[in-house]
């Protein structure tokens, strides 16, 4: 209670003394506001140079799950592959049991002759799917419209097509309401699928391309699999929960015990944030070496200033204890001096490096332009400013604690 | 009686040597006793004081302050003991000088379980006392020696100690602030206030009820004022100086006529 008081008192107090010794205590804190300034810019900074990573690998898929049936190794002789696809049962436990999968859709794949008028493609890359493929894959429909629910429950005869396939069979520039042959069947072409050029993620020649709803695709092929599904997640950090999540639902379907060996595999663009996380840990740890040292510097230096006021002190020191000062008392009073002038240095520190901030998010184009300091980064700041003074605060504040206080009024 | 000692020494070691500042001190003082504590320097005066101010522990026997058992405390209770039961008063008066008048006063009490809720009131009424009403603001360098000094006895006071110790409070004042001071001790004394004094002074002594000797770490003699043979002495001394001054100054003022 006592102490408390005293350590509000002495804040106060010491607040009072940088202030009427202003050009000293800053020169003292010096290492500690460079310490703090640099932890903060630089967290701030990884913090936005994250956001604009995450936000690219958001427009490549960075939130897509792959998913899909797979033979382990050890059943390659004895297993069927067939027994292990996706079931359609499967894709739908998925989507409605995974909540960090906020959409699904599988795929199947089969390969048709494609035919209008006297145009015609061999083997045409044929599709099944759900609506929500779109949004999923990135793929947009830029004419006509997606299919509907109508259209895979009734199993419709309708497709979408390709630029490429409207090339190929040589279909008018707007080809929605046309019909194609497909594997000999009449279909309506409902509208046209956008084609990406992804530098990174596929690309190169396009292929001729159709899609139909996932119900027909079983029409034309009923001994024909799901060969994968595309999910995708709520957000790019939710991929350990997703892969918990879709492997516990999949893992109870197949019945696998713990010990069995996953008879699914569930992919993402994973190793790229894990690249970059793995720089952004090393940019944490050489900065977090430079704030090491700035504020090992910046300690000895309030370490110093701490003794040059305890040796200034001395009678008063000899005099507070004569009156009644506690040992521990002596000892918290010039430990919060210590850490006052810490934090005052941290509190410098956090302006300067909100302003290199500033200065850098200035700049045309920058990378960081979404940089700002987390509210985690202004307590960490302020734990690592007030332990600065804690531990080098803490030498002089014992010495002076230990002062006898007849020597200590002796002192001239 | 609030100060009770017995078979009181204190031995320190400089080095290899062991100096005897006490051997075997028997004292009592009494409550609103002003007790004058005399002796030449090395006579263990200074070390008595400390023991005196629980500042500092015999290395053997027995100190009682209002019947506690000081020489058996630790640090912490010894700190408590200073605070409360204990008003120093020094030399070189001890002032914080980044501090005004008040907050000088109001130190004690920072430390104190008992009045910090009230310290600026208890402080003003402390300043008050000592007629420093009208200095309350002032810092230590705005404020003359006496002044200072008397800030430095309502610093003592404002805990409202059982004994009042004032180590050679004089010793750096001008002989009219001295008077000042003594005068100030004297009120004290008179509404109550136990006091120990430690002086070399006798005309300081002569305010005191009685006067404690020391010599070579034991008591040499303990007899009140009145009775001390060496104060008689420089009282006799005194009284002759002052007749042959007076005398000189009546020839002076006799001679041309």
């Amino acid at each position: 209670m006592i102490l408390v008081r005293i350590a509000i008192q002495t804040f106060g107090l010491a607040l009072g003394q940088i202030w009427a010794n202003k050009v000293r205590s800053l020169l003292t804190t010096l290492g500690v506001i460079i310490g703090v300034a640099s932890v903060v810019a630089v967290i701030a900074a990884l913090q936005g140079l994250r956001a604009t990573v995450l936000q690219e690998f958001e427009k490549l898929g960075a939130k897509r799950v792959y998913i899909d049936g797979t033979l382990p190794r050890s059943q390659w002789h004895s297993g069927r592959w067939r027994d292990v696809q996706l079931k359609i049962d499967e894709v739908k436990a998925i989507r409605d049991r995974c909540e960090s999968i906020t959409s699904i859709t599988p795929e199947w794949w089969g390969s048709y002759a494609v035919e209008y008028g006297d145009r015609k493609v061999a083997a045409a890359q044929t599709v099944g799917i759900w609506p929500t493929w779109h949004d999923i894959v990135g793929r947009q429909v830029i004419q006509g419209r997606p299919f509907t629910a109508i259209d895979d429950s009734e199993r419709l005869f309708v497709c979408l097509i390709n630029d490429k396939a409207i090339e190929e069979l040589d279909l008018p520039r707007e080809p929605v309401g046309e019909f194609i042959l497909l594997a000999g069947r009449r279909f309506k072409v409902v509208g046209v699928v956008e084609t990406v050029q992804l530098a990174l993620f596929g690309g190169g020649d396009t292929s001729t391309e159709v899609f139909v709803p996932f119900g027909t695709a079983q029409v034309l092929n009923p001994d024909g699999w799901i060969n994968d599904a595309w999910g995708s997640l709520a957000s790019p950090d939710k991929v350990g929960d997703a892969k918990a999540e879709i492997g516990f639902v999949l893992s109870k379907m197949r019945n696998l015990r713990g010990g069995d060996e996953p008879t699914y595999q569930i992919e993402v663009l994973q190793q790229f944030i894990d690249q970059f996380n793995a720089m952004a840990a090393g940019i944490t740890a050489g900065a977090g070496g430079i704030v090491g040292i700035s504020l090992l510097v910046g300690g000895i230096g309030i370490m110093n200033i701490m003794l040059v006021s305890v040796s200034e002190r001395t009678r008063e020191i000899g005099l507070r204890k004569a009156i009644g000062a506690r040992p521990m008392v002596v000892m918290i009073q010039f430990l919060v001096e210590a850490v006052t002038l810490c934090l005052a240095g941290g509190a410098i520190g956090l302006g300067v490096g909100q302003g290199l901030i500033m200065a850098i998010k200035a700049i045309p184009d920058s990378p960081l332009k979404d940089a700002s300091v987390p509210a985690w980064a202004v307590l960490l700041a302020v734990g690592f400013s007030a332990g600065t003074g804690v531990i080098f605060g803490m030498f002089p504040a014992i010495k002076a604690s230990r002062l006898d206080p007849i020597e200590a009024l002796r002192h001239e | 009686m609030t100060i009770r000692i017995r078979e009181l020494s204190k031995v320190y070691k400089l080095g290899v040597e062991r100096v005897h500042a006490l051997r075997g001190v028997d004292l009592d003082i009494g409550k609103n006793e002003f007790v004058a504590i005399m002796g030449a320097s090395g006579s263990g005066k200074s070390t008595l004081m400390n023991v005196l101010g629980c500042l500092d522990r015999p290395s053997r026997g027995v100190y009682e302050l209002n019947g506690k058992p000081t020489h058996r405390m630790g640090a912490a209770q010894l700190a408590r003991i200073r605070n409360e039961e204990i008003g120093f008063i020094f030399q070189s008066f001890e002032l914080l000088n980044r501090a005004t008048a008040l907050k000088n006063v109001m130190l004690p009490m920072i430390y104190s379980r008992r009045h910090w809720r009230s310290a600026r009131k208890r402080a003003k009424a402390a300043l008050d006392r000592v007629g420093l009403a009208d200095r309350m603001s002032h810092k230590p360098n705005q404020l003359s020696g006496g002044q200072r000094q008397r800030v430095a006895v309502a610093r003592a006071l404002v805990n409202e100690p059982s004994i009042l110790l004032a180590d050679e409070p004089t010793g750096n004042l001008d002989s009219v602030t001295t008077h000042e001071i003594i005068e100030l001790f004297r009120q004290l004394h008179r509404e109550g206030q136990t006091i120990v004094i430690v002086t070399h002074e006798e005309e300081v002594a002569a305010n005191a009820d009685r006067i404690v000797r020391l010599r070579d770490g034991r008591v040499l003699s303990d007899h009140p004022t009145a009775e001390d043979p060496i104060h008689r002495r420089w009282l006799a001394g005194a009284a002759a100086a002052a007749a042959e001054a007076a005398l000189k100054e009546g020839l002076a003022e006799g001679a041309p006529a």
